[in-house]
C-alpha cells in the first residue's frame, strides 16, 4: 500500500494552453525514497508544489487525485487540507538562504507547528527542537535556537530547514532539489545527513533532483520527467543496469563521471529530443480525445 | 550600548542640522520684501514713529548682530516677544502646538488603519475584484491634494450631510475644564466623553483630509511589498506547515514587509505635519499652522522664526523615532 499516490495529475498555466504537468501518476510506499528527475522545466518540482499544496497561484491543476495515506487531498476542504499536509508533511526547501523568517528567531520557526498546528506544549516543543538540531550535528543547539538567520552560515540553516522537517515526524518529505543552493564541499554532507535522517526516521522521501548521481547515492525508485510527461518509472537499480527509455539512457550519458574527468560531455541527441517531444503531443492528443 | 551611541550621534547631528535651518529662516526673512514696522503703524505716521519702532524691535542694528542677540536669547529659552500680539513666542507656540500634534497624530493614526487595512485586504483577496477597487481607490486618493479633500469633505459632511463640524477645534460655548491644551487626549483621562466626542467630530474632517493621500501612499507600498514578500521560500514553507492564509500574511510576511514602508511613513508624517498649515486654516482650527500664516501674513518676524524651528525639531524627532522602531523591528540592524 502507496503512502502517496498521484494519479492522473494534469497542470496548466491559467488561461494558456500551456501544460506544464501531463497526466502523471507515481507512488511512494511508505519509508521508500523515490526520485523525481528531469530537466529544468521539465515539472519536477512542480509535483512536489502539488502535493504540499504550494503551486503559484497562476497554475491551476485538473481531473486528478492525490492519495496521501489513502485520503484524497483533492477532495478536502482548503483548511483540511492543509491541516492534513502540516501533520503529515514536510519540505525541504532548495535555498536554505531564502527559506528562514529574517525577522524570527530559529527556536520558533522549528517549533511553531508544533505547538501551532499539532498542539504541544512550548516546553515540550523546546525540548524537541533541541534534540533535533543536536540530531543534525548542530553545536550550542540552544545559543542557536535564540539566533536570528543571518547570523547563521547556508550550511547551518539546511541543517536546520532539515531538522525542523523531521520534527513533527511526518510520514513524507519533499526534497527540493536541497543541495543545488549550497557550496560543492558542503553538499555532500547535507546528502549524507538527509540520507541518515531518512533511514533513521523511517520517512518516505520525494527527492527532487536534476542530478542522477544524488539519485544513485539516496533513492530507491525514481520517476523521469520529460515536459511533464512520466517518460518512465522504474527502481535506481533497473535504471542504472538498464534504462529503458531511450532519453533515459542518454541523461544517464549525459552525466560527467569522476572516473573520467578528461572524457568530452555528451548531450542528449537531438533525434532522442525529437522522439520524445512526439511522445508528449501524443499524449496532449490522448487527453484530448479523452 | 551601540543604541546609546547611535541616538547621541543623531542627538549631534540633529544640533547642527537646527543651526542651519536657524540661520537661513533668520536671514531669508529678513531678505525678502516686507517689513513688520510698516504692518504695525497707521497711515501717516511719521519717520521718527517708523525709526522709535524700528529701534525698539531691534530691527535697526545689523542683521549679524540681530543673530546673535536672538541666538543667545534662544540658548535661554527666550525666543523673543511678538510683533503682533506683544506676547512670548514660546509661550504662544506652547498653546497652538497641542491642538496640531493631536491634528497629526489624528491624522497618521487614520492613514495607518485606512491604508494598513487596505493593504492587507488587497493582499488577503489578492486577484479579486475588490483588489482591483482598492487598488483604484489608492490611486484617486494618491491623486487628489490634502486640501482638495479637505474642501470636498467639508461639501459632503459639512453641507449636503451636516454631521462634522467644519471649523474649530471646539464648540466655543462650552465650558472646558480642561489644565493642558491637548483637548483630545485630556478629555478622555477625565472621563469627559460628551467633550471628546465634541473635539473628534470638529478634528474629524481636517484629520481624514490629511490622512487620505497619506493612507493612499501607505496602502499601495505595503501592498507592494506584501506582494513580493509572499512569494518568499519561507513564506510558502510556513504554508506547508499548516497555516492559514491569514496567518502567512500577518506573521510570516506582515513584519518584513512593513520596513520600507515604516521609512516613508516617517517621511510622510513630515511632510503631513507641513500639510497641516493649509488644513487649519481651511477648517479654521486653532493650531500651530492656522498661526503661521498669520505671522507671515504680518511678517511677525519672531514668531516665523519660533515656529519654523519647532517645525525643525519634530521633523528631526519623528525620523529619530522611525529610525528607533526600525532597529527594533529588524533584528539585521540591531547589532549592526
Amino acid at each position: 500500500m502507496s503512502y502517496l499516490s498521484i494519479k492522473g495529475l494534469s497542470a496548466r498555466l491559467k488561461g494558456t494552453p500551456h501544460r506544464i504537468l501531463r497526466d502523471v501518476s507515481l507512488e511512494v510506499s511508505a519509508g521508500e525514497v523515490r526520485g523525481l528527475v528531469g530537466e529544468s522545466g521539465a515539472g519536477k518540482s512542480m509535483i512536489g508544489k502539488a502535493i504540499l499544496g504550494t503551486l503559484p497561484e497562476s497554475v491551476e491543476i485538473s481531473g486528478s487525485s492525490i492519495l496521501l495515506d489513502g485520503t484524497d487531498l483533492m477532495g478536502l476542504s482548503a483548511k483540511e487540507r492543509r491541516r492534513r499536509i502540516g501533520a503529515s508533511c514536510a519540505l525541504i526547501p532548495q535555498d536554505p538562504l531564502t527559506a528562514l523568517n529574517p525577522s524570527r528567531r530559529i527556536g520558533g520557526q522549528i517549533t511553531d507547528r508544533l505547538v501551532d498546528i499539532l498542539g504541544w506544549t512550548r516546553a515540550d516543543a523546546e525540548a524537541r527542537a533541541r534534540e533535533l538540531l543536536a540530531e543534525v550535528q548542530i553545536p550550542d543547539p540552544e545559543r542557536v535556537m535564540r539566533s536570528y538567520p543571518h547570523e547563521l552560515s547556508g550550511g547551518m540553516r539546511q541543517r536546520i530547514l532539515i531538522a525542523s522537517a523531521f520534527a513533527a515526524e511526518p510520514k513524507l518529505i519533499v526534497a527540493d532539489e536541497p543541495t543545488t543552493a549550497l557550496d560543492v564541499t558542503v553538499q555532500k554532507q547535507i546528502l549524507k545527513l538527509i540520507a541518515a535522517m531518512q533511514a533513521r526516521h523511517g520517512t518516505a522521501l520525494l527527492f527532487v533532483t536534476h542530478d542522477l548521481g544524488v539519485v544513485s547515492k539516496v533513492c530507491q525508485s525514481l520517476s523521469v520527467l520529460y515536459g511533464g510527461l512520466v517518460v518512465e518509472d522504474t527502481t535506481v537499480r533497473d535504471f542504472f543496469r538498464a534504462p529503458a527509455h531511450p532519453y533515459s539512457r542518454a541523461l544517464l550519458a549525459a552525466t560527467p563521471k569522476y572516473s573520467d574527468p578528461d572524457g568530452s560531455l555528451t548531450p542528449v541527441p537531438e533525434e532522442v529530443i525529437r522522439n520524445v517531444q512526439a511522445q508528449v503531443s501524443a499524449a496532449d492528443r490522448g487527453v484530448a480525445h479523452g | 550600548m551601540q543604541l546609546l551611541r547611535s541616538v547621541l550621534i543623531r542627538l549631534g547631528t540633529t544640533a547642527i542640522t537646527l543651526i542651519g535651518v536657524a540661520v537661513i529662516v533668520f536671514f531669508v526673512i529678513r531678505v525678502v520684501p516686507g517689513n513688520p514696522i510698516a504692518m504695525m503703524l497707521p497711515p501717516g505716521a511719521t519717520e521718527a514713529d517708523v525709526a522709535r519702532l524700528t529701534a525698539l524691535y531691534g530691527l535697526d542694528k545689523s542683521i549679524p548682530q540681530q543673530f546673535l542677540i536672538w541666538v543667545s536669547g534662544v540658548l535661554q529659552g527666550d525666543f523673543g516677544t511678538s510683533i503682533t500680539t506683544k506676547q512670548p513666542v514660546l509661550a504662544l507656540i506652547l498653546s497652538r502646538l497641542p491642538a496640531t500634534l493631536e491634528l497629526s497624530i489624528m491624522a497618521l493614526v487614520i492613514a495607518v488603519v485606512i491604508g494598513g487595512g487596505m493593504a492587507l485586504t488587497g493582499t488577503r483577496l489578492r486577484g479579486t475584484k475588490t483588489e482591483a477597487v482598492i487598488d483604484v481607490s489608492n490611486g484617486m486618493a494618491l491623486s487628489v491634494p490634502d486640501f482638495l479633500w479637505g474642501l470636498f469633505l467639508i461639501l459632503i459632511f459639512g453641507v449636503l450631510v451636516p454631521v462634522f463640524h467644519i471649523s474649530g477645534r471646539v464648540t466655543p460655548s462650552l465650558q472646558l475644564p480642561f489644565s493642558t491644551n491637548f483637548y483630545l487626549f485630556e478629555s478622555v483621562f477625565r472621563l469627559r466623553f460628551d467633550l471628546w466626542l465634541d473635539i473628534v467630530s470638529h478634528m474629524f474632517m481636517p484629520a481624514l483630509a490629511l490622512a487620505i493621500p497619506l493612507a493612499a501612499i501607505i496602502g499601495q507600498l505595503l501592498k507592494q511589498s506584501l506582494k513580493e514578500t509572499m512569494h518568499l521560500d519561507y513564506v510558502t514553507l510556513a504554508r506547508t506547515k499548516g497555516y492559514s492564509e491569514n496567518h502567512v500574511i500577518l506573521r510570516e510576511a506582515l513584519p518584513n514587509a512593513i520596513l520600507p514602508t515604516l521609512t516613508l511613513v516617517g517621511v510622510q508624517f513630515t511632510f503631513l505635519i507641513g500639510g497641516t498649515v493649509i488644513i487649519e486654516r481651511l477648517f479654521s482650527y486653532e493650531g500651530l499652522g492656522n498661526m503661521a500664516i498669520d505671522a507671515v501674513i504680518n511678517r511677525d518676524l519672531p514668531l516665523i522664526q519660533g515656529i519654523v524651528i519647532l517645525f525643525a525639531v519634530i521633523f528631526t524627532a519623528v525620523n529619530l523615532v522611525v529610525d528607533l522602531c526600525y532597529a527594533a523591528l529588524n533584528p539585521r540592524l540591531r547589532h549592526a
